[in-house]
C-alpha cells in the first residue's frame, strides 16, 4: 500500500475543501474594511485555487512524476508547473498589494476603507 | 529568418525591453529606449497581419515543441487585427508621453513608469498572440500587474485606492479566469486553444465544462468591465497619469474583450455555447445595461475624464452587444467597433491629457469657455465626441450602422431602438460638454495657458484624424472584421 | 467640364471658401466679397446642369464606398435640381442682405456665421444631389450639426436653450427614426438607391413598408411634422438671414425634400395608397397644417409667426407627397419652390424691421409700414403669395395640390386646405394693415388724422417698450440698402414664379412620369 492511496481524500470531499476554502478567502475581500485583511483574503482565495489545480494532477496509484524503473503510473506534472507559475503570480500581486497598502497609508493615513472612503469624498 | 520567428519576437521585444529600462534610469533616455521599442512593434504587427491575409492563420511552436503539449503562438485574422490595435496605439502614445509624463510623474520615477508600460504592452501583446489558455493567464497577469503600478502613478492620492482597489477586483477575474481553465483540462486534459475547440464538442454537456466556461466568461468580463463588473474603471481612468489613461481606454479592455470573443467562439465554438446556456440573453441583457446605464451615468460626471470613462463602460456594451448576436453582422460590428473605439476613445483622452497638460484640470467647470482660447483641441474633443454618438463620416458610424443592422437581421428590432436610444443618451453627454466649451464663462478664469507641445497635438491629431478616415474609408477595417467574424463563426480556430 | 465633375464642383466649391473665409476673418469687405463670389460661382455651375436635367439625362458620381455596397453616389433628377437651384440662388441673395444685416446688427463672430453658412449650403446641396439614402443621411446630418453655431450664434442663454431644442430633435430624430428606417429598409431590399417606381418589391410586405413610412417622416425631422416641430420656432434666436436662407428654405425645405425623396423613390407614390399608415400620417400632416396656423395666429413675436407658419406650409408638402397623386405630389414639389421665394421674403422683411427699428413684436409695429413701405409692400407681397392668391407663385403649387386631393376623392383635405388659407390671410394679412394703417383708436383720437402728415410729430406707442424711439413719419427709415435690394428681388421672384409656373411643372414633370417630358 503507498503513501499515496492511503491518504488518499474522496475526491468529492476534497472539492469541498477547495470550495469553503474559496468562498472564506471571497468572503474576507468582500466583507473586510481592511486593507490588508483584504489582500490575506485574496491569498486564501487564490490558494483554494492552487490546490484545485494541484488535485486534478493526482492519478490514482500514480507517483510522483519522477522517472524511475519499475513504476509505471505517474501522477500528471503539468498542474503542478502550472501553479508554481500562479504561485509567483500570486506572491507578486501580493507584494504589489501590499506596497499599495503602504502608499496609501501614507496618503491617506489610515488602511480602512470607511475612512478613506470617507476622506476621499471630502477631497 | 526574423519573418519566420516574428510572432515571438512581438511579444518578446518590448518583455526584454522593460527590464532594461531599469538599467538606462536617466529619463530621456529611457524614453528613447521605450519609444524605440513600440515602434519597432508596429511594424511587426503590420508584418502579422499581411502574412496573415496573404498565407492565413500563422501558427509558431515555442521552443519547437509541438502543440498540445508545448506553448502555441497562433495568429489569425482577429488577433492580428487586435496585435495592429495595440501596437499601433503603444506606437501613437509614446511621443505623446514624453512631455506629459515630465509634467505629471516626478524625475527620478519615470524610468519605472516606462518599465511598466513596457511591460504592459508586452502582456497584452501576449494575450492577443497566444493560443494557449494557460499562457493567456499569465500573460493576462504581466499586464493587469503592471496596469496597477501605472495607474498608482497617478498624482491624485485616490488613484492609489483606484490601483488598489483594481488590484482587488482585477486578480479576482484572473483567478475566476484560472479556475475556469483548470476546469476545462480536467474535463479535457488540454490547454491549448485550438485543441480545445475540438475535443469539447466530444464531451457534450458535462457539467465541469458548463462551470468552466462560466468561470472564463466572469472573469474575462471583469478584466473588461462589462456591466455589472464595471466598478474599477472609472476611477482608475480618472487618477491615473493621461498617458495611462490613454493607453488602457484604448487597448487594455479592448484585448480583454478579445480574448471573450476567443472563449466564446473559438473554445466553445463548435458546441455553439452561446446556446446551450443562455449565456446569449445574459450577455445581451448586460451589454444593452451597459449602454444604457454607462451613458446615462456619464451624464452625472463633473470630471471630463470620469465621464469619458462611462462613455467606455457604454461602448464596450456595444462591443458585447455585437457579439451576443451571434451572426456575421453582428460580431463584425463588435471587432469593427473594437477598432473604432480604441481610436475615439485614444483620441478623446488624449485631447484630455493635453487639457491635463496645459490647464492643469480636466474638470467640467474649468473647461468651460476654452473654446475659444483652445480652438483646435476644442475641435478635437468635438469630432471625438461625434465619433462616439456615432454621426456619419466617423467611424462611429460604421460600427453603429452594422450593429443596428445586426439586430434587425435577427429579428430584434427593439434592440435596435434600444441601440439608437442609447445614442441619444451620448448626444446628450458630449453636447454637455459641447456647451461647456463654447457657451459658459470660465469660473476661474486660467490667465495662462500652456504652449501644447507639437509631441503631443500630432498624436492627437493623428488619432482624431483616425476617427474620421476610417469613418470615410472602411474597406481595409470592414473587410479584416468581416472575415474575422466569418473565421469565427466557422467555428473552431 | 463634364455633368459629373459639375456636380461634385457645387457640394465642393462652398466647402473651398471656408479656408480664405477663416484667413480673412479680419478684413469684412474681403470676407463677404469671396462668399459672393462662391456663391455666384456656385450658383452657375448648377445653373449649367439644368439644360442636362431637363432633356432627361440623369448624371450620376460615385465617390467610392462607405460601406460594402453602398456608395456616397450622386444623381441628378429634376426635385434635385430644383432644391439645389432654390439653395443656390437664394445662397447668392441671402448673402447681399446679410452683409447690409450683421452689420447693421453689430453682429458678433462674423466669420463663424458665414463659415457655417458656406458648409451649411453645401450639404443642402449635398443633399439634393444625393443618390441614395445613405449620402442623404450623411447630408442631413452634416446640415444640422453646421447649423447650430448658427442658431446659437448669440451665445446667450436662450439661445443655448434653443440650441439643446433644435439639436435635441433634429439630431433625435434622425438616429432614433430615420437611422433605423434606412437600416431597415437596407435590410429588406439591399439596396438604398433612388429609384424611380419605389425600391420595395413584392417580397417586401405591406406591413413592414406601413412601419417604415411614419419611422421616415417622423426620422426627417427637418420636415417639421408634429410633434416633432419645436425646433422650428426654437431656431428663430439665430440672427435673420440664418432664418430666412435656412429655418425657410434650406433646413425646412431639405427636411420636405426628403420626405417627396422617400415617398416618391423609395416607395413609389403607387405604393403609399396601399399603406394604412399613409391615412393616419396625412390626418397628422393635416392637422399640422391647422394647429400650427393657429398657433401662428396667437404669436406676437414676427419671427414665431412666420415660423409656425413655415411648420404649417411644410406640412402642405408632407401632405402632397403622401397623397399618392400624380397632381399632388407635383404640387408639393412646386411648394418648395414657391414657399421658399414667399417665406424668404418674409423674413426678409422681418429682418430690416429688426434693423431699422429694432421691433421684433407684431403689436410694436403700427404704422411703421409708412416709415418702411418697401419692407411692407414686399411683405405684402410674400404673405399673398403663401395665402396663394394671384399674381403670385403660392397660388400654383396650391391649385396642384387641391387637384390631387380631389384626383383621390379627399374633401377633407380640400377643405382643410381652404380653412388653411383663411388662416393664413388672418395671421398675415393683419401685419400689413397694421403697419399701414394706424388702427389704434387712442392714438388716433391723441393726433388726428391730419397730424400724421405733419413733420415732426411724435407717434408715441404706449405698449412699446421702446416708446422713446422717436421716428418722423415722413422721413422714410428702412433698412441698409443691400437689405432692402434683396427682399425686393425675392418679393419679385414671387411674381416672376406665377409666369413660369408652367416651365417649373414641366421641368418637374418626369419625377412622376419617369422620363423625359
Amino acid at each position: 500500500m503507498s503513501l499515496e492511496t492511503e491518504f488518499y481524500f474522496p475526491s468529492l470531499g476534497l472539492y469541498w475543501i477547495i470550495i469553503v476554502l474559496m468562498m472564506i478567502g471571497f468572503y474576507i475581500v468582500i466583507a473586510h474594511g481592511n486593507l490588508v485583511k483584504k489582500i490575506v483574503g485574496l491569498n486564501v482565495f487564490q490558494v483554494s485555487v492552487f490546490l484545485l489545480f494541484i488535485t486534478m494532477g493526482k492519478v490514482l496509484g500514480g507517483t510522483a512524476p519522477i522517472l524511475k524503473e519499475g513504476v509505471s503510473t505517474y501522477s500528471n506534472p503539468l498542474p503542478h508547473v502550472l501553479i508554481l507559475t500562479a504561485i509567483v503570480v500570486g506572491v507578486a500581486t501580493t507584494a504589489l498589494g501590499l506596497a499599495l497598502v503602504v502608499r496609501v497609508r501614507e496618503a491617506f493615513g489610515t488602511v480602512e476603507e470607511d475612512d478613506i472612503c470617507a476622506l476621499e469624498n471630502d477631497a | 529568418m526574423i519573418a519566420q520567428h516574428l510572432p515571438i519576437l512581438q511579444v518578446v521585444l518590448p518583455l526584454l525591453a522593460a527590464p532594461i529600462c531599469m538599467f538606462i534610469r536617466h529619463p530621456r533616455v529611457v524614453w528613447m529606449w521605450a519609444f524605440v521599442t513600440a515602434w519597432l512593434c508596429l511594424p511587426m504587427s503590420v508584418g502579422l497581419l499581411l502574412k496573415v491575409l496573404e498565407q492565413g492563420t500563422i501558427v509558431y511552436n515555442l521552443g519547437g515543441w509541438a502543440a498540445p503539449w508545448g506553448i502555441e503562438y497562433r495568429i489569425d485574422i482577429l488577433n492580428s487585427f487586435v496585435l495592429i490595435i495595440v501596437s499601433m496605439i503603444g506606437a501613437i502614445v509614446l511621443p505623446f508621453a514624453r512631455r506629459s509624463v515630465e509634467r505629471e510623474i516626478p524625475q527620478k520615477r519615470i524610468y519605472l513608469f516606462y518599465t511598466m508600460l513596457l511591460l504592459c504592452l508586452a502582456g497584452l501583446l501576449g494575450m492577443t498572440i497566444t493560443g494557449d489558455a494557460f499562457n493567456l493567464f499569465v500573460f493576462l497577469e504581466i499586464s493587469s500587474l503592471s496596469t496597477y503600478v501605472l495607474i498608482s502613478f497617478g498624482k491624485d492620492r485616490r488613484a492609489l485606492t483606484a490601483a488598489y482597489r483594481y488590484l482587488i477586483v482585477g486578480t479576482i477575474g484572473a483567478t475566476f479566469y484560472i479556475i475556469g481553465v483548470g476546469l476545462l483540462y480536467m474535463a479535457t486534459g488540454s490547454l491549448n486553444i485550438a485543441d480545445l475547440a475540438v475535443l469539447i464538442p466530444n464531451i457534450g454537456g458535462n457539467r465541469t465544462v458548463q462551470s468552466g466556461m462560466a468561470f472564463l466568461i466572469i472573469g474575462l468580463a471583469l478584466k473588461a468591465a462589462l456591466f455589472p463588473m464595471h466598478m474599477w474603471l472609472p476611477n482608475a481612468y480618472t487618477y491615473a497619469p493621461s498617458v495611462v489613461s490613454i493607453f488602457l481606454s484604448a487597448t487594455a479592455t479592448k484585448v480583454a474583450v478579445y480574448a471573450f470573443i476567443r472563449v466564446v467562439f473559438s473554445i466553445f465554438g463548435d458546441v455553439n455555447i452561446l446556446e446551450i446556456l443562455p449565456v446569449r440573453n445574459m450577455l445581451m441583457v448586460l451589454a444593452i445595461a451597459a449602454m444604457v446605464i454607462g451613458s446615462a451615468a456619464a451624464l452625472y460626471q463633473t470630471d471630463v475624464r470620469r465621464l469619458f470613462a462611462y462613455s467606455s463602460i457604454a461602448q464596450i456594451g456595444y462591443i458585447i452587444l455585437g457579439i451576443s448576436f451571434d451572426s456575421v453582422t453582428g460580431v463584425t460590428a463588435g471587432v469593427v467597433h473594437l477598432f473604432n473605439h480604441a481610436l475615439m476613445k485614444g483620441g478623446l483622452f488624449m485631447v484630455l491629457g493635453l487639457l491635463a497638460y496645459q490647464i492643469g484640470s480636466t474638470k467640467i467647470q474649468d473647461i468651460a469657455g476654452l473654446g475659444e482660447r483652445m480652438p483646435l483641441t476644442m475641435a478635437a474633443l468635438v469630432i471625438g465626441g461625434l465619433g462616439l454618438i456615432g454621426m456619419p463620416l466617423t467611424a462611429g458610424f460604421i460600427s453603429k450602422w452594422y450593429l443596428i443592422q445586426a439586430a434587425i437581421d435577427i429579428g430584434l428590432w427593439p434592440i435596435a431602438f434600444i441601440i439608437v436610444l442609447s445614442s441619444i443618451l451620448t448626444v446628450v453627454y458630449v453636447w454637455r460638454i459641447v456647451e461647456v466649451i463654447y457657451f459658459h464663462r470660465p469660473v476661474n478664469p486660467i490667465n495662462d495657458i500652456d504652449r501644447a507641445p507639437i509631441s503631443m497635438v500630432a498624436p492627437m491629431w493623428i488619432l482624431i484624424g483616425a476617427t474620421i478616415f476610417f469613418g470615410i474609408n472602411t474597406n481595409a477595417t470592414l473587410e479584416i472584421a468581416g472575415a474575422a467574424a466569418k473565421a469565427l463563426l466557422a467555428g473552431g480556430v | 467640364m463634364t455633368a459629373e465633375s459639375s456636380i461634385l464642383i457645387a457640394i465642393i466649391l462652398p466647402l473651398f471658401a471656408v479656408p480664405m473665409l477663416v484667413m480673412s476673418s479680419s478684413r469684412p469687405n474681403q470676407r463677404e466679397r469671396i462668399t459672393l463670389v462662391t456663391a455666384a460661382v456656385t450658383f452657375f455651375v448648377i445653373g449649367s446642369l439644368f439644360d442636362d436635367v431637363a432633356s432627361g439625362a440623369r448624371p450620376t458620381l460615385t465617390l467610392g464606398e462607405l460601406l460594402p455596397s453602398l456608395s456616397i453616389t450622386f444623381t441628378l433628377e429634376p426635385l434635385g435640381m430644383l432644391f439645389a437651384g432654390i439653395a443656390s440662388s437664394l445662397w447668392i441673395v441671402t448673402t447681399i442682405y446679410a452683409i447690409g444685416y450683421m452689420r447693421g446688427h453689430h453682429e458678433q463672430n462674423q466669420t463663424r456665421f458665414f463659415v457655417c453658412f458656406a458648409i451649411a449650403i453645401s450639404s443642402a446641396i449635398g443633399i439634393a444631389f444625393s443618390g441614395n439614402l445613405l449620402t442623404f443621411f450623411i447630408f442631413y446630418e452634416v446640415l444640422t450639426l453646421s447649423t447650430f453655431p448658427l442658431v446659437t450664434h448669440s451665445g446667450t442663454e436662450s439661445a443655448k436653450r434653443a440650441g439643446r431644442v433644435y439639436l435635441g430633435i433634429l439630431i433625435g430624430t434622425s438616429i432614433v427614426f430615420l437611422l433605423t428606417a434606412i437600416v431597415w429598409t437596407y435590410n429588406v431590399t439591399n439596396t438604398l438607391d433612388f429609384t424611380e417606381g419605389g425600391i420595395f418589391g413584392e417580397n417586401v410586405s405591406v406591413g413592414v413598408m406601413a412601419t417604415l413610412l411614419p419611422l421616415y417622416i417622423f426620422g426627417i425631422g427637418k420636415a417639421a411634422v408634429m410633434p416633432f416641430h419645436r425646433w422650428l420656432p426654437a431656431a428663430m434666436v439665430a440672427p435673420t438671414p440664418v432664418s430666412a436662407l435656412l429655418h425657410a428654405v434650406a433646413v425646412v425645405k431639405a427636411g420636405v425634400f426628403g420626405v417627396l425623396k422617400v415617398t416618391i423613390y423609395i416607395f413609389g407614390i403607387d405604393n403609399l395608397v396601399a399603406l394604412g399608415s399613409s391615412a393616419w400620417i396625412q390626418y397628422l400632416a393635416a392637422a399640422t397644417i391647422l394647429v400650427a396656423s393657429l398657433v401662428a395666429l396667437s404669436r406676437d413675436n414676427l419671427k414665431a409667426r412666420l415660423a409656425y407658419s413655415t411648420v404649417s406650409q411644410l406640412s402642405y408638402i408632407v401632405l402632397a407627397s403622401l397623397l399618392g397623386s400624380a397632381l399632388g405630389t407635383l404640387g408639393g414639389a412646386m411648394h418648395i419652390a414657391m414657399h421658399a421665394f414667399g417665406k424668404i421674403t418674409l423674413f426678409f422683411c422681418a429682418g430690416a424691421i429688426m434693423v431699422a427699428s429694432h421691433k421684433t413684436e407684431i403689436s410694436q409695429m403700427r404704422g411703421l409700414g409708412r416709415k418702411m413701405p418697401i419692407t411692407f409692400f414686399c411683405f405684402l407681397i410674400g404673405s399673398l403669395s403663401i395665402i396663394g392668391l394671384p399674381p403670385f407663385g403660392g397660388v400654383w403649387s396650391k391649385w396642384y395640390l387641391l387637384l390631387g386631393a380631389a384626383d383621390i376623392n379627399e374633401v377633407i383635405f380640400i377643405l382643410i386646405l381652404m380653412i388653411s388659407s383663411l388662416l393664413n390671410v388672418a395671421y398675415l394679412i393683419p401685419i400689413v394693415i397694421r403697419g399701414f394703417y394706424n388702427e389704434n383708436l387712442e392714438i388716433d383720437q391723441e393726433y388726428p388724422s391730419k397730424t400724421h402728415y405733419t413733420e415732426n410729430r411724435r407717434l408715441l406707442d404706449p405698449g412699446d417698450a421702446v416708446a422713446n424711439n422717436v421716428w418722423r413719419v415722413r422721413g422714410f427709415h428702412e433698412a441698409p440698402a443691400t437689405c432692402i435690394g434683396a427682399l425686393s428681388f425675392t418679393a419679385l421672384g414671387c411674381v416672376v414664379l406665377f409666369f413660369y409656373a408652367d416651365t417649373l411643372f414641366r421641368f418637374l414633370h418626369p419625377i412622376v412620369s419617369g422620363g423625359a417630358p
